[in-house]
């Protein structure tokens, strides 16, 4: 029995293992300036919690078959504990925890305490049931006016983020259902969910927010390769949760001006 | 020195009503308990077998069910959540095996007050039925989760589900949750003030230290879930704002103003996170007792099982926001609940190291407590170092939302919850029901199961990096979450052999209840104060007499003792501790 036992969580140990090692199933290929922080503070966490996991399973294993009764066996040690034992294990989880908590908080600082830079390119980002819509502001820089009264979400585009039109500011906003980013570029984001929360999901970009009702959320990120990404809903918002899907173009910056300035011409 | 308590005595009823129902003895409430939980515990199941076959074949049409619509499966695993944290992790390793045993392991008679005991049990009851019929009015049970997120809980227009089946949902937890209060007190009282003499705190077992401690932690989380719920009710039905501010529902403004979202998500971690140690503290008490009696050895490192199960406690207050680093609060907050999140895992560490500890140089016997009791070790390990992933707010940028948090919480919470009541189950019989399980089957079924929930449970850690976000109905509306499908069909299949698998365990509960040989009074050789008493207890659990307790609660292997162990209540003229 005690063999049994001892292959069964080995084995489970080894090729739960095996498909992280092998990373069958890992990250997408990071498309933003934090993805090579982020992968490799992943990585890190990854090695020494693996190494954890396998010196404990393994262990688990073999003293389950090293000290399984039998009629040879020496007598138990009769033993409650050593407090020396306790404390250096004790300390040395604490640094292991601890130390890998404050090596992952820098990013975390320079992503979410600080501002996005000027010069970024601004988006708004609206989440509704189960749409994402994408604003910019325009030649002026300056969004215009929305209104809970004049959102359509039947109408889609402008009257589903509820524009106001007459607002002058209004005039140059360019809405779309597609987000389209220049690569290189800082994005200063603003999050808005209109009914629910919903959350903006970006895996490739390494970035995901909340969008929450009543709030606007800023934020800010780099993409760093030209691509398409895959936008997924990853907060459940309703029973369309599961296809609120969208797409992020990342292009040069001349793709992107053209992008806009056919909106704009669009929009005259 | 505890000093002897009178207590109430109360005369075994002999009515069927009053003994097997509406019964004030704490055995008889345990068992309610536990076959309470035991049918959720199914149901909850059943539902989670019809997620999986949705995921994999989406257009199936099943018997009795239908059609699984997208709403459909966003309710069942609303329900699937909902029964079994609160009916299943919360009931049965506290209310039951705790009702039972914690007034036997500390020498009393009964629970302090065993009509708040029955009040208890009954409340819970109805709490059930209450949610159970959310599944069965206009529009269904509801779509929000287990987690239940405002705004879309707190409007009935968000979508199917969420008009009167959410309410009853809110209903069924508010009452849940003065059931706990409820039998959270009774356990406090029963643990300070009736124990036995010569049952000094630092002789409890660790299971009664376990029930001590989680009725702590119930008393002071259930109350705020109960305020948050009462106050969601009145967002919903009495045009109030706390949860949801201007909001506009397909196109419609809904009437409310000013309430913020997440004011709920704080009010329901603070509750939700101390209860993911309700579910597991008890495991970890049933562990410790089941590694120790199995490995015929003391409880390595007693004191700092103690410690380490309050700092759990403690801690447990502190990390709440830990859930919410995407949800839009302060990034700054982000910052100390990550630290205290980390902090936690030091006391769970150490843990772990203890019982290794135990069985190191023990002699192992293999009964099926024990088993399941290694399991809970090996799945403990394995949930809970996925923990320092999560509690990186940078690394939760990635994981947060995904399969990896589903991971990583089943293995925890779930599976090594449940291989907490598997040991508890297997270990007890005998004394709660005067008969011995099939060991045979006992060890069939822990193999399948062990391996199993790992087949099922593992693998979403790979779907979670991978990106594989959770609560989806389909896979099949984003491209890269379609290449992530062959996961899914190899989750299905392992959850369908498990599931199977759990026909063995129920088959042989009751069969060995009627049928298996009768139990000795100590069948496993264990020193606690309910191997003392007959099998199965008489109604004053000690036949009137009141046990004096000489030994702490792991005595095995003592040098120069008659046979390898010393039972709590052994002469002090015993070699002692």
């Amino acid at each position: 029995m005690g063999l049994a036992l001892m292959a069964v969580i080995w084995l489970i140990t080894l090729a739960s293992t095996y498909f992280f090692a092998a990373k069958t199933w890992w990250l997408p290929v990071g498309a933003a300036e934090a993805a090579q922080f982020i992968d490799g503070q992943f990585a890190l966490t990854f090695v020494l919690m693996g190494i954890v996991f396998l010196a404990a399973q393994l262990s688990l294993g073999y003293i389950v078959w090293r000290y399984r009764e039998q009629p040879s066996s020496p007598p138990v040690l009769y033993s409650h504990g050593n407090t020396k034992l306790e404390i250096i294990w004790t300390v040395l989880t604490t640094i292991l925890f601890i130390g890998l908590n404050l090596m992952g908080s820098r990013v975390w600082a320079s992503q979410r305490f600080d501002q996005a830079g000027p010069g970024a390119v601004q988006v708004e980002v609206t989440g509704m049931q189960f749409a994402w819509y994408f604003r910019y502001p325009g030649p002026d820089g300056k969004y215009g006016a929305t209104s809970p009264k004049l959102m359509d979400p039947s109408a889609g585009g402008e009257a589903a983020v509820g524009l106001n039109t007459s607002d002058p500011a209004a005039k140059d906003d360019v809405v779309t259902g597609t987000m389209y980013l220049p690569v290189n570029r800082e994005v200063d984001l603003s999050l808005r969910a209109v009914d629910v929360i919903h959350s903006f999901f970006v895996p490739s970009l390494r970035f995901k927010q909340d969008a929450v009702p009543g709030l606007n959320i800023q934020m800010h990120f780099k993409p760093t390769v030209i691509g398409e990404y895959e936008i997924a809903c990853a907060e459940l918002c309703g029973l369309g949760h599961y296809k609120m899907h969208g797409m992020v173009h990342v292009v040069s910056q001349a793709d992107f001006d053209k992008w806009l300035a056919a909106r704009e011409a669009e929009k005259q | 020195m505890a000093t002897p308590v009178t207590v109430h005595a109360h005369a075994a009823p002999q009515g069927f009503i009053r003994k097997y129902i509406f019964s004030l003895d704490h055995k008889v409430i345990g068992l309610q308990y536990f076959f309470l939980a035991l049918t959720a515990v199914w149901v909850g199941m059943f539902l989670s077998l019809l997620m999986r076959l949705h995921l994999i074949w989406p257009n199936a049409v099943l018997p009795l069910v239908g059609e699984i619509k997208p709403e459909t499966y966003l309710s069942l695993l609303t329900m699937h959540g909902t029964i079994m944290v609160f009916f299943v992790l919360t009931t049965a390793p506290q209310g039951g095996f705790g009702n039972y045993f914690l007034p036997i392991q500390i020498g009393a008679p009964d629970m302090a007050f065993p009509v708040l005991n029955m009040l208890s049990f009954w409340t819970t009851f109805v709490a059930f039925v209450v949610m159970i019929c959310a599944f069965f009015v206009t529009g269904g049970a509801p779509l929000h989760g287990w987690t239940g997120y405002a705004p879309l809980s707190a409007l009935p227009s968000a979508g199917p589900g969420e008009q009167l089946g959410a309410d009853l949902w809110i209903t069924s937890i508010a009452i849940f949750c003065i059931a706990s209060l409820m039998g959270a007190l009774n356990f406090l009282t029963t643990t300070l003030d009736m124990r036995a003499k010569g049952m000094t705190m630092m002789r409890m077992p660790l299971t009664v230290w376990s029930w001590f401690i989680t009725a702590i932690l119930g008393l002071l989380a259930f109350g705020v879930l109960l305020s948050a719920g009462i106050l969601l009710l009145m967002d919903r039905n009495l045009g109030t704002s706390f949860y949801v501010p201007l909001v506009v529902v397909n196109g419609q403004i809904m009437g409310h103003k000013g309430g913020s979202p997440l004011l709920w998500q704080h009010l329901f971690w603070f509750f939700g996170h101390p209860e993911v140690y309700i579910a597991i503290l008890p495991g970890m008490g049933v562990a410790s007792q089941v590694l120790s009696t199995f490995s015929r050895k003391p409880i390595f490192g007693y004191k700092a099982m103690v410690y380490a199960m309050l700092a759990i406690g403690f801690f447990g207050f502190m990390v709440w926001g830990h859930h919410m680093f995407m949800s839009g609060m302060s990034p700054y907050s982000a910052f100390a609940f990550s630290l205290l999140t980390m902090c936690i895992g030091v006391p769970s560490a150490i843990k772990t190291f203890n019982w290794l500890g135990t069985m190191w140089k023990g002699h192992i016997r293999f009964q099926t407590p024990m088993l399941y009791a290694i399991g809970f070790v090996s799945l403990f390990v394995s949930g809970g170092l996925s923990g320092p992933f999560l509690a990186q707010p940078v690394l939760d940028i990635q994981l947060h939302d995904t399969y990896f948090v589903v991971g990583h919480f089943h293995l925890i919470m779930g599976v090594a919850a449940i291989f907490g009541m598997f040991a508890a189950t297997y270990y007890w019989f005998p004394k709660m029901f005067g008969r011995m399980m099939n060991e045979t089957w006992g060890r069939v079924h822990f193999f399948i199961t062990l391996a199993g929930t790992y087949a099922i449970f593992m693998p979403m850690h790979y779907l979670g990096v991978a990106g594989g976000t959770r609560r989806y109905s389909q896979y099949t509306e984003v491209a890269y979450l379609q290449k992530l499908m062959p996961i899914h069909q190899f989750m299905t299949y392992a959850a369908i052999i498990t599931i199977a698998a759990q026909f063995i365990f129920v088959i042989n509960l009751f069969w060995s209840m009627f049928k298996g040989p009768k139990a000795s009074d100590n069948p496993w050789e264990a020193t606690t104060l309910e191997w003392t008493t007959t099998t199965p207890p008489p109604h004053d659990n000690f036949g009137g007499v009141t046990p004096v307790v000489n030994h702490g609660p792991y005595e095995y292997g003592v040098p120069g003792a008659a046979r390898d162990y010393v039972m709590q209540t052994d002469p002090a003229t015993s070699p002692a501790h």
